[in-house]
């Protein structure tokens, strides 16, 4: 397996990724959308299928979904259809789940991604609203089924097969992570299973303009899986194809354990789903006005933001693309940016020491922002930038800040924690981590220069940090020489 | 002995406003006639006896204290066995539905209760409304008060039957394909089939979504009227309900049709296959109308010999889908000892689904599926908009069409139960209406041998208001709806 495109034959990949919308409540009943809560305490007549029950569209869903197909340019038809995509099983409690099929709600658009060095753009065929089953669970003899999830509303987001590899199909997952999540339309968190992709693959000798025959692998709910199932049935089909022998068309489950794919049907076992227009639902209208509203709540996307920090703020192409792969993070470090009015030592204490405060104290900038402010961050930097605190100091207080909050003037001048530039106060210290280490002062006098890193270091301890570097360095450097 | 008959609206209402009577007494004597010769008709499924003495007992107090909520309110009415009500059981005359109560009212219920009306049972019907006879019943045929050994008509058969023997003044039925003008013209009463999307069809038991519709029999238009009122409107859970506001139907009942043009479609008076008494009674009323002054004009509507086809196309595949959801898992009839989940399906469904529905899943399944669906349901679908476009036409020439509602009275029971084609072709005169959405009435004009023929008057989208007065109109000049059928003068 080679997470190398092949050698041999061009691998051609089309994806159908479906993310849960963040609405409030389900795509056709009242019920609050909601995880782990207790079995089956988010039903209601509708979504438990019982007899007279009717669905009745959320709007909120609608406008989610409006929000997705102009962030990705895709045309918005005027009316549309919902089908019933017909199956029995225990956790579809009508026995069909509401889809949209031969006229969906939108067409086209693409989608820019960035991979192996180069800018892509993957089309799509289509975007389209449908609901969630429930979930079946199999604990010893019994099947229990939970209806929670039952009608929770998804996207169906399409790709023509423009993919070429499992690093392309990566970077268009991601890449549609991040729009959905500036959109506000899904947190497309992966733990809650916010994100299934169904995955075609084919192989085709380079050169070759026709498609080869295509297998699908079903329900993959992870990124790396995948990647993995893909170069898994990269290496099945190339094999077949290099007996002699021709891929059938096929429905493919992968296993992450053995990390192989096996067949899960045939194409002529295909289900027949006998779609047809659901009669309980009139096809969805869209006027102007409403595609101008949800226009407004389209935000500048995340390739458009990524430049314009570039430009704007100066950053590096890498540090740009790392501040603008959340949009909280984004929000926060520009509103920080502009306060502070140097993007570019924001970024540094942004993306290292923000960074790593938040790990420390185990906390997602998404909760610590409501105690820890980017006005905060920059006043934080601007004492630094006045001589008034020293970075060690600044850094020493990060993780209080993004905990608890607090001005950091405040603290800082509570805590007496200004930068000691006191000659004086400075010589004894000094004097005294000479007297203390004279071994060591033999040995830079000695020449090894290194070693008064090591002084500093000692300096700045005993002072909490507090001592003006560059005043210490000046002092050490003048009684080493033996001034 | 069996209680007397209960009387009209107007009827009922003067004896109760003279304190003659009261909501518990006629709710009683609803409870004592649906137990007795309810019972021999077959008419009822289920009885509420406890809960409806106390909601006429509640009624009888807002009299009292002059809050009365309707025009219906503390009177006896009865629903079909496919209306969803909160704490009843709802079995769809459905070996499948056995032990399933429901946890919330359908809005036609919901509305009847705030009118203050009192639902004292559910009523028999063909199971999950799929025939025209109310024989394909898991709770045993119901039977027609004219003559014991033929049937009500169906599916509404039971609201029907019910009505006619006086045991409720008002019930409620659905209609897909004629499932209530057809048993309202069996059983000699008025049957009314409103525009599509008039009422809700939230907590109705869907049979085929496109097409059932709600609406009320009773003796009278002037009743019909009244019990519409009180179940129409828009309703928010229900997609596919209309917005438009519910006329006074009652204050339109004039009387008048002098300026009334009355369409003949010339498709619906073809001798052939139909009774030529049924065609006499039916010209006869058309004739009495045209003595009040309305103007007859003969018209076409060209693609009615299609109608019966596409109904069983349309019909059928949406029924395969909605039945999908009694699947033995969440509530309803569970196959005992099934080992594996194919096998629960399997059984759950042959057990509980008479030959009937299991023909309609199976034709409606094969219409849908890959290979035919452009064939049939598609086609069927191209077909509907023409029957559509007909009545359009036509209804740019005349205010209402009349043609007879059956081709025949009331058969025997067991008669066609053995040939399911001619038992669709008998639909032929009613199908057309809900494939076009339009409303439709049927009202007794006359007896063939002493059994009940039905007029069906059918009128444009939203035009209840209008067959209700020429109805009511019609009933003003004729007695036909004053007769009592033998089983029910006792």
């Amino acid at each position: 397996m080679s997470a190398h495109p092949h050698p041999d034959y061009e691998v051609v990949i089309g994806l159908e990724t479906h993310v849960h919308m963040k609405t409030r409540t389900k795509l056709f009943c009242g019920c609050e959308v909601k995880y782990g809560d207790e079995p089956n305490h988010h039903t209601c007549p509708t979504c438990l299928a019982l007899p007279g029950a009717l669905p009745v569209l959320n709007e909120q869903a609608v406008d989610f979904a409006l929000r997705a197909a102009l962030a990705a340019g895709a045309e918005i038809r005027p009316s549309s259809i919902f089908a019933r995509k017909n199956y029995f099983y225990p956790d579809l409690p009508k026995g069909y789940q509401i889809s949209q099929y031969e006229e969906p709600y939108c067409t086209g658009g693409s989608v820019e991604i960035e991979a192996n060095g180069a800018t892509r753009r993957v089309r799509l065929t289509r975007i389209h609203m449908e609901e969630d089953a429930g979930k079946s669970v199999h604990a010893g003899g019994d099947s229990l089924v939970d209806l929670n999830r039952a009608g929770t509303p998804l996207l169906e987001i399409v790709t023509e097969p423009d993919l070429r590899s499992a690093e392309e199909a990566g970077a268009y997952l991601r890449t549609l992570q991040s729009i959905l999540r500036y959109l506000d339309v899904s947190d497309v968190d992966l733990e809650h299973g916010h994100f299934r992709c169904d995955v075609n693959v084919s192989l085709r000798p380079h050169g070759e303009t026709r498609y080869g025959t295509r297998a699908e692998l079903k329900n993959l709910n992870s990124f790396r899986f995948i990647k993995e199932a893909i170069e898994a049935e990269t290496a099945r089909q190339a094999d077949v194809l290099d007996a002699g022998g021709t891929v059938q068309q096929c429905t493919l489950r992968y296993d992450p354990k053995t990390r192989t794919t096996s067949v899960m049907r045939l194409k002529e076992d295909a289900h027949d789903y006998r779609y047809f227009p659901d009669p309980d639902l009139i096809p969805l209208a869209i006027d102007e006005a409403r595609i101008a509203r949800a226009r407004a709540a389209v935000p500048e996307l995340p390739a458009a933001r990524r430049a314009r920090f570039q430009q704007e703020y100066g950053l590096s192409a890498e540090d740009a693309a790392t501040t603008t792969s959340s949009w909280t993070g984004s929000v926060f470090f520009e509103a920080a940016a502009k306060e502070h009015g140097d993007g570019r030592t924001v970024v540094k204490w942004f993306l290292r020491d923000v960074a790593h405060a938040l790990k420390e104290q185990q906390l997602e900038l998404e909760d610590a922002q409501r105690q820890f402010t980017a006005g905060a961050l920059a006043r934080l930097i601007r004492l630094v930038d006045q001589g008034r605190i020293t970075a060690a100091v600044a850094r020493e207080l990060l993780p209080e800040l993004v905990r608890s909050g607090g001005d950091p003037e405040t603290l800082v001048a509570a805590r007496g924690l200004e930068t000691l530039s006191d000659a004086g106060a400075l010589e004894q210290a000094v004097d005294a981590v000479l007297a203390e280490n004279a071994a060591m002062v033999a040995r830079i006098r000695a020449g090894e220069d290194k070693l008064v890193n090591a002084l500093m270091g000692q300096v700045m301890r005993r002072t909490q940090g507090k001592a003006d570097p560059g005043a210490v360095r000046a002092i050490l450097a003048r009684k080493l020489a033996g001034r | 002995m069996d209680r007397p008959p209960l009387g009209t609206l107007p009827e009922l209402r003067e004896a109760l406003d003279a304190g003659r009577t009261s909501s518990a007494e006629l709710v009683g004597a609803a409870l004592e006639r649906a137990g007795s010769l309810g019972a021999r008709l077959g008419a009822f499924v289920h009885l509420r006896e406890r809960a409806a003495l106390a909601e006429a007992e509640a009624a009888d107090a807002r009299r009292k204290a002059g809050r009365l909520r309707s025009a219906l309110d503390g009177i006896p009415v009865a629903v079909k066995d496919n209306f969803s009500q909160a704490g009843e059981p709802v079995e769809c005359a459905s070996r499948i539905l056995e032990g399933y109560v429901a946890p919330f009212d359908a809005t036609a219920v919901e509305r009847l209760s705030q009118a203050g009306a009192v639902i004292v049972g559910r009523t028999n019907m063909d199971e999950f409304a799929m025939g025209s006879s109310t024989e394909n019943s898991a709770r045993g045929p119901a039977r027609n008060p004219w003559d014991l050994a033929r049937v009500p008509g169906g599916s509404s058969g039971g609201s029907a039957a019910a009505v006619a023997a006086g045991i409720v003044p008002v019930a409620f039925g659905s209609d897909t394909g004629g499932s209530i003008r057809q048993p309202a013209a069996c059983c000699g009463v008025v049957g009314l089939k409103p525009t599509y999307g008039r009422v809700s069809r939230h907590g109705l038991v869907a049979f085929a979504s496109s097409l059932d519709q709600i609406g009320p029999f009773a003796r009278t238009a002037a009743d019909a009227a009244a019990a519409l009122a009180a179940v129409a409107g828009h309703d928010p859970r229900d997609s596919t309900s209309l917005p438009d506001p519910v006329p006074d139907y009652a204050a339109d009942l004039s009387g008048d049709v002098s300026s009334l043009v009355v369409g003949l479609p010339r498709e619906y008076f073809v001798e052939e296959g139909v009774d030529p008494g049924v065609l006499a009674r039916v010209r006869e009323a058309v004739e009495t109308l045209q003595a009040a002054g309305a103007k007859v004009r003969e018209l076409s509507l060209p693609h009615t010999r299609h109608a019966v086809a596409v109904y069983y196309l349309i019909a059928t595949a949406e029924a395969s889908s909605n039945l999908a959801r009694f699947d033995g898992i969440r509530y309803g009839r569970r196959a005992v000892g099934a080992t594996r989940l194919r096998e629960l399906y399997e059984r759950s469904r042959s057990e509980g689904f008479g030959a009937e529905v299991k023909r309609r899943i199976l034709l409606g399944t094969y219409v849908l599926s890959a290979g035919y669906y452009d064939a049939y349901y598609r086609k069927a679908q191209q077909v509907r908009t023409l029957l559509r476009r007909d009545f359009e036409a036509a209804f740019s020439r005349c205010d209402v069409i009349a043609t007879p509602t059956t081709t025949d009275p009331a058969f025997r029971l067991g008669e066609n139960v053995k040939d399911p084609l001619s038992m669709y072709l008998s639909d032929v005169y009613t199908v057309a209406a809900p494939l076009a959405g339009i409303p439709g009435v049927s009202i007794p004009c006359g007896f063939v041998g002493g059994l009940p023929v039905g007029l069906q008057l059918l009128g444009p989208p939203l035009a209840e208001g209008t067959l209700l007065r020429v109805a009511d109109a019609y009933q003003r000049l004729t007695r036909h709806h004053l007769a009592r059928p033998p089983e029910a003068a006792a």
